[in-house]
């Protein structure tokens, strides 16, 4: 019998509980795709305003959709909060969240409404950030080169082996670099502005804010990221300086979506309307975050990026977004940029 | 008997918060949320579960027969084998929305009725199922008749297709899939061959394919730590040397770092603005360069970290080697160098074989070193996390490169067999045994000695940096010196009510040690089971089965998770945000080392300890208890070091499987790298790093050494 006693506490630890019942009223899973600080601040703050039991989960947007591609047959989560938009937009095409009208729309920005009807009402814009570039004042002086205002700047012969980007077949901040440049310079223009830039790269970095952070600890003096990601690195105290290219430049919409089947449908839609309430949307100012919030009510921090100074191009999220334009461009990137010598 | 428990009184779904038992005032036994089986089938409900009431039921009838009777063993295979067949043909075909597969509506019309994950009542009827039928086996005369041996091996076998198998299957299967969802072998081979996984471009200027890149970094690893394991064992087990205790704890820190912590210790050292960098380029006048990134950075860091894995697995077979061999040469005038080539070292090959591979494995699906110090060096295990979170969302790329790397693994595997051989390795016998290792040859051990210095001090010289780096207000920048780090991880404050643990800290800190306390024992036993199964028994399907137990160790941790995810987060096994499903992946990812270490010191075990255990009259569990786990003790510590620890520092797996209220150390740690707040990664990964030693000093002193009733080396005079 021991035997049996051993073999049945073996399965016994690994098979357990299951949470198969219904879930009790007022809970909500909350999957968040921000920093760890945000994430914790909306999920508190949710609790009070309405209630509402929280249970956070923070994952990269990358890991949350992998996450509910492989849960969608039992959904666990109820709503996504946070990150970039394009896996968003991803889950929407592949009918992972739920379509959800909310009555809040009257008071956000135009770009956070347009990256709804781009997804059949699937997903909204919660903040934006400019893409851009950072640059570590120090190595720059040692080097003695003078400060790039411009994309065009980086291709200079005398960048080269300083400049960090991470790989677009990786990271959503770089594939937003490359639909960027095929959006601002024209399609052959862009490939042939990727090709030079190839030339300064160091290094393709996996995580997009990796360059940035590499250039805050010395390792690169250039690091091509989302402005409010260089500005993070200046509140914390490295010598970074960031730039909003002079030739325009391409942006993030950070994005929210209802999980598909969610369980707690209802929490899920309350803190849906209430995320883009101007009060909850201004809780970024307490966490270092640095985008601008898509209620237009709601203030943003003083030390994100202007963006009425930055010039944004027409972004278009609907085609750049697809699977397909992704696949075609990723593939254009690997087989004539990323195979050309350094 | 059990089976007819959980049949009977249990639930059979799972149910939340069980232990409250307020499932029990809850409606039961009648409510079918919570109702065992025999009353959904009373009330008409769940019919499906009713034919298993017959293969229950059978078992009894023949009770009263001997074991020696053919019907008695006829009934019981069939009687477990069909009971424990229908249970899984039932979890699987009916899920949560009625009929799981597309055919089965079609031939039995809709179900209007579905199920949920299986609880306690469905978990015991299993495992008695099991039991009956592994008894019905041996009543059959399957490996002698033993009942022990035959529950040990259905046991593994189920519980390991259940964890390791079916996810992995699951996982594997993407690869077939083409991009509108359907599945075809051309667009698997389309994806196969292509250049990033298999290109020769760093000949000509560019870059190599991943899979190469990976195959020659894992060879490089896995020689390096199988080299430095053999000289730490040499310079404990054969030296004079002084200092062994703190050369141990030396040996093990880097298995006992989070990850991104030795990454990152060696960027701020080695990296272009590293202080090291920066020392020599001031004092010799040279160009600082990004050497590290690449190829040489993870090399340094994977050799760092793996090398006390090989040290693990080597301390045990060194040890082990019989003194009175090498006497015996000494005695037949062989010099201390031609006994240390002829008959030390070839004696040591288990453990060698076992070591490399190891280091082979760990290496192929390390993750997070190429993470921070890869540059533009692609590896596979990289490659595929990024296939699958990556701005491309190609689970089938992902299931195509893992493919690639268990290729790899499984050519290892084979490798490592060829090369021992049928040879025998036994050198603990049952015979009196009382020789002194001889010192090590002074050809090899000058060499060992710089070697194991220069390394140490390197190690050492990491380690310094690290706990400096918890200290400074900002890692690199500013040096002022500081606790604010501490502070806000593990401040405790005195309110009302006693003790609060306020820091940011406390509660992925509390659920990483619990977590990793659970999974340790059991790795262990999981571990040492399946290698006295692989072993000291025969049976069919060994080989694949020894192959099948390393799966998931050479697997990238988040393969795994997502594996998992697909796997258990349906019935009949539902077990995702919960804490199980940790302790489950933690379990059979780091079960592989149990495995190793215990067959490499029961190859050098003399089959005649067990034989002559048996022919006394003990049966084989006994054997294993009282003769075999006491001589297993380095294997046994082996295993419980490593799997704790490991539990404590895993990170790729865990990604997809921290919930809400189960969150791990290392996703906090990585949470705050990417927040820029390295201090407080590098306080939290410096806290857990003293929690470990401690923890392994403990197991340690629980575990105790083994004596092989020989002299120790020290009071032997040399």
């Amino acid at each position: 019998m021991r035997n049996t006693t051993l073999a049945a506490s073996v399965l016994a630890l690994s098979t357990g509980l299951s949470a198969g019942g219904a879930m009790a009223d007022g809970k909500l899973n909350f999957y968040c795709s921000a920093q760890e600080e945000w994430c914790q601040l909306m999920a508190r703050s949710f609790e009070e305003f309405s209630g509402v039991d929280v249970d956070m989960t923070r994952k990269s947007s990358g890991e949350t959709f992998a996450q509910m591609k492989a849960e969608e047959a039992n959904p666990k989560g109820d709503i996504w909060w946070g990150g970039t938009g394009d896996p968003h937009l991803q889950a929407a095409e592949e009918d992972l969240t739920e379509p959800y009208v909310s009555p809040m729309r009257d008071q956000l920005h135009p770009w956070a409404i347009a990256q709804a009807t781009s997804a059949n009402d699937k997903t909204i814009g919660i903040y934006s950030g400019a893409l851009g570039f950072g640059y570590n004042t120090k190595l720059l002086a040692d080097a003695g080169l003078t400060a790039p205002a411009c994309w065009e700047d980086l291709t200079k012969p005398e960048f080269k082996g300083k400049v960090q980007m991470a790989n677009p077949n990786s990271s959503g901040t770089a594939y937003t670099a490359l639909a960027t440049m095929v959006q601002l310079f024209g399609e052959e223009a862009g490939f042939d502005y990727m090709k030079r830039l190839h030339a300064n790269i160091n290094q393709y970095t996996k995580s997009g804010s990796a360059p940035i952070k590499a250039a805050g600890t010395g390792e690169t003096t250039v690091g091509i990221v989302f402005l409010h990601d260089a500005v993070a690195q200046t509140v914390a105290g490295f010598p970074i300086v960031s730039v909003a290219p002079c030739e325009g430049t391409g942006y993030e919409i950070g994005s929210m979506s209802i999980v598909k089947g969610a369980r707690n449908m209802d929490e899920a839609k309350k803190f849906y309307d209430w995320a883009l309430t101007a009060e909850a949307q201004t809780l970024s100012l307490q966490v270092n975050a640095f985008q601008v919030m898509s209620n237009m009510a709601a203030t943003s921090s003083d030390k994100a990026p202007d963006m009425s100074t930055i010039k944004l191009i027409d972004y278009d999220f609907t085609k750049y977004g697809s699977s397909d334009e992704r696949k075609r461009l990723l593939e254009k990137w690997d087989n004539e940029v990323s195979t050309l010598p350094q | 008997m059990i089976g007819w428990a959980g049949f009977l009184l249990l639930p059979w779904y799972g149910v939340e918060d069980f232990y409250t038992f307020k499932w029990l005032l809850d409606g039961w036994p009648m409510d079918s949320d919570y109702a065992p089986a025999i009353m959904l089938i009373a009330q008409g409900q769940k019919l499906w579960l009713a034919p298993m009431l017959l293969a229950l039921a059978a078992p009894l009838l023949v009770m009263r027969r001997r074991k020696t009777d053919a019907i008695y063993g006829k009934v019981l295979i069939v009687a477990g084998g069909f009971g424990f067949a229908w249970l899984v043909a039932q979890g699987l075909g009916i899920g949560l929305r009625g009929y799981a597969y597309g055919w089965m509506i079609a031939l039995f019309g809709d179900l209007g009725d579905r199920q949920f994950g299986m609880g306690y009542g469905g978990l015991l009827v299993a495992s008695s199922f099991l039991f009956v039928f592994t008894q019905g086996i041996a009543a059959r005369g399957a490996v002698n008749g033993d009942v022990f041996v035959t529950a040990a091996i259905g046991g593994v076998v189920a519980v390991v297709t259940i964890f390791v198998f079916f996810p992995i299957t699951k996982m594997l299967g993407a690869a077939f899939i083409s991009d509108d969802g359907g599945y075809s072998i051309m667009e698997f081979f389309g994806k196969f061959v292509d250049r990033r996984i298999w290109g020769l471009g760093c000949f000509s200027g560019t870059n190599c394919g991943a899979a190469w890149n990976s195959l020659f970094l894992a060879i490089l690893v896995g020689l390096l730590t199988t080299t430095l394991g053999l000289i730490f064992a040499l310079v404990l087990t054969r030296s004079g040397f002084k200092y062994k205790q703190s050369l141990r704890a030396l040996t093990v820190l880097p298995i006992i770092t989070p990850p991104f912590v030795i990454g990152l210790a060696l960027i701020l050292l080695f990296g272009l603005s590293g202080t090291v960098t920066q020392w020599v380029a001031g004092v010799f006048d040279v160009q600082p360069t990004r050497w590290l990134y690449g190829m040489p950075g993870i090399l340094i860091a994977q050799t760092l970290a793996f090398t006390p894995i090989a040290f693990l697995v080597m301390i045990g077979v060194v040890e082990g080697v019989s003194p009175s061999m090498e006497e015996a040469a000494q005695t037949l005038r062989a010099n201390r160098w031609q006994t240390f080539r002829t008959v030390s070292l070839p004696l040591m090959r288990p453990g060698l074989a076992n070591a490399f591979l190891l280091g082979f494995i760990e290496s192929m699906a390390d993750f997070g070193n190429p993470l921070v110090l890869g540059g533009n060096f692609d590896v596979l295990s990289t490659e595929i996390f990024f296939a699958i979170v990556g701005a491309q969302y190609d689970q089938s790329r992902a299931a195509i490169l893992a493919m690639v790397l268990l290729g790899f693994t499984l050519g290892a595997f084979y490798l490592q067999r060829f090369w021992l051989g049928k040879k025998s390795y036994t050198t603990v016998t049952g015979k009196g045994d009382s020789g002194v290792h001889p010192p090590m040859p002074k050809r090899i051990a000058l060499p060992v000695y710089a070697i194991a210095g220069t390394w140490g001090l390197f190690t050492i010289m990491v380690y310094c940096y690290i706990i400096y780096g918890s200290f400074v207000q900002l890692w690199g920048v500013d040096d002022t010196l500081t606790f604010k780090h501490y502070m806000t991880a593990f401040a405790v404050t005195w309110g009302d009510g006693g003790m609060r643990w306020t820091g940011s800290a406390w509660d992925s800190f509390f659920t990483t040690i619990m977590i990793a306390t659970i999974a340790a024992p059991f790795t262990a036993v999981m571990g040492l089971i399946t290698a006295y199964l692989l072993t000291r028994q025969n049976f069919a399907g060994k080989r694949s089965f020894e192959f099948g137990t390393m799966l998931s160790f050479a697997i990238p941790g988040t393969v795994i998770g997502v594996a998992y995810i697909l796997a258990f987060n349906v019935p009949p096994i539902e077990i995702t945000g919960t804490g199980i499903i940790l302790v489950v992946s933690f379990v059979f990812r780091n079960m592989p080392v149990g495995v190793r270490a215990g067959i490499a010191s029961m190859s050098q075990l003399d089959k005649s300890l067990d034989e002559s255990s048996l022919t006394l009259g003990a049966n084989s569990w006994q054997t294993f208890r009282l003769i075999i786990l006491p001589l297993l003790r380095p294997a046994i510590l082996a295993a419980l070091v490593y799997s704790f620890v490991r539990a404590m520092t895993a990170i790729s797996a865990v990604i997809f499987l921290v919930s809400a209220r189960y969150d791990m150390a290392t996703s906090y740690i990585i949470g705050r790298v990417e927040n820029n707040d390295y201090g407080l990664a590098i306080a939290y990964s410096t806290a857990l790093i003293f929690v470990m030693l401690f923890a392994v000093g403990m197991l340690q002193l629980a575990v105790g050494r083994t004596k092989i009733g020989r002299r120790s080396s020290n009071s032997g005079g040399h």
